[in-house]
């Protein structure tokens, strides 16, 4: 019993930073919601979140968060897989992750002079013959740095769980007569695929919101409901509108969340193979 | 167990020196001192040098922060936690913080050197007899453009951005009013409608400009000006006379429906800590020789009489920097809308955003 209550007390830093940092801020979030301009209760920025401003702007935030997982997905996955057949794969991992401790800003800002009209991208094209192109404030230019700044956070995931698979298994699949592609689809893919769970949350998740991105690179050209979250709070002062867009985000990542939530049989099948 | 607490001890150990470390390091430049003012100002919007200047002729360190736009200026002052004690928000915004209580009256005996400003300058509708605010800066939004990335285009007129030629060439500030005015001006609206009908009609017509746009940034502007990398931009005149500075070939015009005139004022805000050191910066910024090089430094117009004698004639007499006063009168300065109207700005101009190509 002693013992018991003793650790429960180790509990108190744990349930105080969830109270204050966690639980706190999301009741106030939801509570400034309620309350129009003037500070009346009401649901008015409800309502006016199903206008066609608001929903053609999810829509559009969702758009490029799916392309921008999907192009890191297609990458990593790959890039992950090789990983794990060198010779020095922590050192090949140190390479990959590095890049993520330099500030995002920097490396953004870096990007504006590579793909500018007069930038050494620009330059590469008219040597070849292509002739100047518009790179920066397109699309391209707007899903390419988004990719390559998300591209840690999946590959690492992803290394993880090939890292863990036992590699007898490929061999017991060959064994067996199943082609290389069969070996990927029925025994890499699924015993890896909360790896790529994880790397999908990491990213989808946060491309939702991204908006220094979407000024510096995009010129605002791409709106992300983190633009609109920004504007409501700093530009029109309407905090209730803010919140409101923000606990729709919040639902949103909770659905993510649900949707490729790690399910323990996949995990657990993992392990009893092993 | 043993490990965790060592863990514990050294990393709190490794904060205490660099806590103590820190303290010394401030303690040897002077900015614990205490005699100091936080001036918050925008970006790129004051010389370094007077501010060391400052320093040196009385003593008092100042804490320099920047802001981007009026709206967070004011959210940040209105939120507390802050102790600034000099602010420079534009006219429209210190109606709206008059109305909030959030300045201090100045003492006008404690900054004899107003009377170097223009009288035009002072005495405006939306202060008064100066009790809250000094005049810092103004100047006018604009058509910057490059003449050698163009075929002889002019810009007389707003209509002109809307030229097919112009495609993915232009570049917009993003500012909700600034954009929005350009729609209403280019229909000859006024900037400070309130008309949800004229408002629509304004967004319908930016979206036709579409094809046209390149990107809608902030601060940027200057340097993809600067280096060619556009041949148009929506600007405030300072920005354009700051694009001007490096790249010579950029012109600069104020279309003749007419644009916003503004103002920006030098503030002390209610939650100030030196009242007293403020008032002298105030003082110091109007003196004209500081306020001729601070001028000169940040391209934007001087509303100081005596710093204009003091200031190369070239530049005081370019009416595109300095339009006359017939000229200001078919320019317009913004009114404080209300928080309605302005979130009514700002989602036609999110609209217009998304519509962009």
């Amino acid at each position: 019993m002693q013992n018991n209550t003793n650790r429960s007390y180790y509990l108190v830093p744990y349930f105080g930073w969830m109270m204050l940092f966690v639980i706190a801020p999301l009741v106030l979030v939801i509570y400034f919601s309620l309350f129009d301009l003037h500070g009346n209760f009401s649901f008015i920025n409800y309502q006016n979140f199903f206008t066609s401003v608001y929903l053609k702007l999810t829509l559009s935030s969702f758009w490029y968060a799916f392309l921008i997982t999907a192009f890191t997905l297609a990458i990593a996955y790959p890039t992950a897989y090789w990983l794990t057949k060198t010779k020095h794969k922590q050192l090949w991992l140190l390479l990959i992750i590095i890049p993520s401790w330099i500030n995002l800003l920097l490396k953004t800002y870096a990007f504006i002079g590579i793909f500018g009209v007069k930038g050494p991208l620009n330059k590469l094209f008219e040597s070849m013959g292509i002739g100047t192109q518009q790179i920066l404030y397109t699309d391209f230019s707007f899903i390419f740095v988004s990719v390559y700044i998300f591209i840690p956070f999946m590959i690492l995931p992803i290394f993880n769980s090939l890292d863990k698979m036992n590699p007898t298994l490929i061999d017991a699949a060959r064994d067996l007569g199943s082609s290389t592609w069969t070996t990927f689809t029925k025994v890499i893919f699924p015993l890896t695929i909360n790896g790529v769970k994880s790397g999908i949350q990491a990213v989808f998740i946060p491309s939702l919101s991204l908006f220094m991105i979407t000024r510096l690179i995009a010129g605002n050209k791409v709106i992300t409901l983190g633009t609109a979250i920004e504007q409501q709070f700093l530009v029109t002062r309407n905090w209730g509108m803010g919140s409101t867009i923000a606990v729709f985000l919040i639902m949103f990542m909770v659905i993510i969340m649900i949707l490729t939530g790690q399910k323990d049989k996949g995990a657990l099948s993992n392990e009893q193979i092993k | 167990m043993k490990e965790i607490i060592r863990a514990a001890v050294a990393i709190l150990i490794i904060c205490g020196v660099l806590f103590y470390v820190n303290n010394q390091l401030d303690k040897s430049s002077g900015r614990s001192g205490s005699d100091t003012i936080s001036v918050y100002n925008w970006g790129e919007y004051i010389d370094p040098e007077l501010v060391e200047r400052f320093e040196e002729e009385t003593g008092i360190t100042v804490v320099y922060e920047t802001f981007d736009s009026n709206e967070a200026m004011m959210t940040k002052i209105e939120q507390g936690g802050t102790s600034y004690d000099v602010a420079m928000p534009s006219e429209y915004a210190i109606e709206k913080m008059k109305e909030n209580d959030l300045l201090i009256p100045i003492d006008h005996s404690k900054v004899p050197n107003l009377s170097n400003i223009d009288p035009y300058f002072l005495d405006l509708p939306f202060d008064p007899g100066n009790e809250y605010s000094i005049p810092y800066f103004w100047g006018t939004v604009g058509i910057a453009f490059n003449p050698k990335l163009l075929d002889g285009q002019t810009f007389e007129s707003w209509e002109d951005l809307w030229d097919p030629s112009l495609k993915q060439e232009v570049i917009l500030v993003d500012g909700a009013r600034e954009v929005m005015g350009m729609g209403l001006n280019t229909l000859g609206y006024s900037l400070n409608t309130k008309d949800e009908q004229q408002l629509q009609e304004a967004t319908d017509k930016l979206k036709t400009l579409s094809p046209n746009i390149k990107a809608i940034i902030g601060d940027e502007i200057v340097e993809t000006m600067r280096r060619s990398e556009a041949a148009v931009a929506l600007v405030w005149s300072g920005q354009a006379a700051d694009i001007m500075y490096v790249n010579e070939d950029i012109d600069y015009a104020v279309p003749k429906e007419g644009s916003n005139l503004w103002f920006d004022n030098m503030i002390i805000p209610k939650t100030a800590a030196n009242v007293e050191g403020a008032h002298k910066f105030i003082n110091f910024m109007l003196d004209p020789e500081v306020a001729a090089q601070n001028a000169d430094y940040v391209g934007y117009s001087t509303p100081n009489e005596q710093a204009i004698e003091l200031m190369d004639p070239e530049v005081t007499g370019d009416e595109r920097f300095y339009p006359t006063e017939e000229m200001r009168e078919r320019l317009e300065v913004y009114k404080n809308l209300g928080l309605e109207t302005l979130g009514k700005y700002n989602e036609l101009f999110l609209e217009f955003k998304m519509d962009a190509q």
